[in-house]
């Protein structure tokens, strides 16, 4: 990263009147140059009320404690009112799915899913994840530049979809070009209505694709498959399609790019630190604790959103009811006051799991012991075969444009033979 | 010294000392015994501290709390003696406390 472009995002951070500053523009996700605002609210308005910005009125949530105790608090702070993400959206348009629910309904079908990605299941899907592995770490090209974002970060994570559906496997890029739909916003300059006429059919072909495996599955005996399961439980075997469709694009999205930005950001913090890669190498029991960091230092998901349904009094700070609560996870772990020495990456810190990038209440990842087992095994797996000393990240990565999905578009890299 | 033991999905057992005061969660995370992860770091905000409250114990370590209850309704392998380990206490009461981990947190 450019030093002169970080000085300049720091004078602009601090030279803002602190009243006008809205941390959520996407391009400062892009050019990496958010910290220095971040940093700003925590240590001078950590529940920061922004009144004006491209998505309305917000307030942020910047330090770890208060985003727990928003996270925690489903009863003064709603999923469903006004969903999930900064970016407010129609309840109609909404696909309704249960990260955007409240209980009793949101209850009923994380229990559905939850299964398939516990800890008896990983053990079963192990086997199968490191074969996929070991064939796409050993087919990388040798000496000539590529894009580690598609030919591993995404190639895995798509794989790994496609087996937890159960999906056919030579069409699973299906899986990422419907993810990508999902969660692509509005572009500059489009309207709701040219989004929404782009999206839309889209997801309908997405739709009518699992609605055909759950037809077909529906009458056979139950597996252990996410369509399958979804199709045979009592609690959503009558969902309606939008529903059936707004499940589907959750376990989509949310098994999809946040695992893929992890599995880049690990090789580019690993490439920019390579004091932490050499401990890890010598010490094989840090593996654990360098994945949870990996996911901390990536934070994959920049925010989460809350709608407060009752008044709340949050850091000296009145929340009404109504009033939009971004609890931005990207911020919380980068706080001094939870983490040690937090803008640094390291593998063996003490409580290496007490991060936000999961979340924390009801809602918490449901797939977060699926998520650093991936991570885990690519990197058992590459250390295995000594690709550690053979990978070279030669260039800058790119990030995706989003204050949302916290990633990597590109990340340039070559393998010596 | 109150002391406690933790017993593994493969039957080793871990018996050590937790001051009164204490939780199940800490005394365990604190002396790396494993099987109980505590990743919210005790706020029962996460269940990834859920333990099998020995039979003979489990009225001496007294109900579940409200948001106990909400985190532990989705924990796998839910039984009647599931507990979150960060909401349970030491006291000279709980002296000999057993408690069994689940095959995994979630």
């Amino acid at each position: 990263m450019d030093a002169h472009v970080m000085q300049d995002a720091r004078a602009a951070a601090y030279a803002s009147p602190l009243d006008k500053l809205d941390v959520s523009e996407p391009t400062r996700f892009q050019n990496d140059t958010i910290w220095p605002y971040f940093e700003r609210l925590r240590k001078e308005d950590p529940v920061h009320y922004c009144t004006e910005s491209q998505f309305g009125s917000y307030w942020s949530v910047t330090k770890f404690k208060d985003i727990m105790a928003v996270d925690t608090n489903h009863a003064a702070f709603s999923s469903e009112a006004g969903g999930i993400t900064i970016l407010d959206r129609k309840v109609e348009d909404r696909t309704p799915n249960f990260i955007s629910m409240d209980p009793p309904k949101h209850d009923d079908q994380r229990r559905t899913v939850s299964p398939i990605v516990a800890p008896a299941n990983l053990a079963n899907l192990e086997s199968l994840i490191r074969s996929r592995v070991c064939t796409i770490l050993d087919s990388l090209p040798r000496n000539e530049t590529f894009n580690w974002v598609e030919k591993v970060s995404i190639e895995l994570t798509t794989q790994m979809l496609a087996t937890l559906f159960d999906f056919p496997f030579e069409e699973r890029k299906l899986l990422t070009y419907w993810s990508d739909v999902a969660s692509t916003g509005p572009q500059p300059g489009q309207s709701m209505e040219e989004w929404s006429k782009w999206r839309d059919p889209i997801l309908f072909e997405c739709l009518k694709y699992f609605t055909r495996l759950w037809n077909e599955r529906i009458n056979k005996e139950p597996k252990f498959d996410l369509i399958s399961m979804l199709a045979h439980s009592p609690a959503t075997r009558n969902m309606q399609p939008r529903e059936f469709l707004g499940n589907l694009i959750l376990l989509i999205v949310g098994g999809n790019d946040t695992t893929r930005n992890s599995l880049s950001g690990g090789l580019w913090f690993m490439s920019q630190n390579p004091d932490q890669l050499k401990k890890l190498r010598d010490n094989a029991a840090l593996m654990p604790s360098a994945v949870s960091e990996i996911i901390r230092y990536q934070t994959p998901l920049a925010h989460m959103r809350r709608t407060a349904i009752k008044d709340f009094a949050l850091g000296g700070k009145q929340i009404k009811a109504g009033d939009k609560v971004v609890m931005w996870y990207i911020s919380g772990n980068r706080d001094d006051e939870a983490i040690d020495r937090p803008n640094d990456f390291v593998i063996d810190r003490k409580n290496p799991r007490h991060h936000l990038s999961f979340g924390f209440g009801i809602h918490r990842c449901v797939g977060n012991r699926l998520a650093e087992m991936q991570l885990r095994i690519v990197w058992e797996e590459i250390l295995k075969r000594g690709l550690d000393s053979k990978i070279e990240v030669v260039g800058e990565p790119e990030r995706v444009l989003s204050n949302f999905v916290h990633g990597y578009s590109a990340l340039p890299v070559r393998v010596a033979a | 010294m109150p002391k406690i033991t933790y017993i593994e999905v493969t039957g080793t057992e871990h018996q050590i000392d937790v001051p009164c005061g204490t939780t199940i969660m800490r005394g365990a995370v604190d002396n790396g015994i494993p099987g109980i992860d505590g990743d919210c770091g005790g706020e029962c905000a996460c269940a990834t501290c859920h333990v099998y409250v020995d039979e003979a114990w489990l009225t001496k370590t007294g109900e579940r709390t409200e948001s106990e209850e909400a985190l532990l309704s989705f924990a796998d392998g839910l039984e009647t003696n599931s507990r979150l380990g960060c909401q349970i206490r030491m006291t000279d009461v709980l002296d000999g406390l057993r408690v069994r981990m689940p095959l995994g947190q979630h």
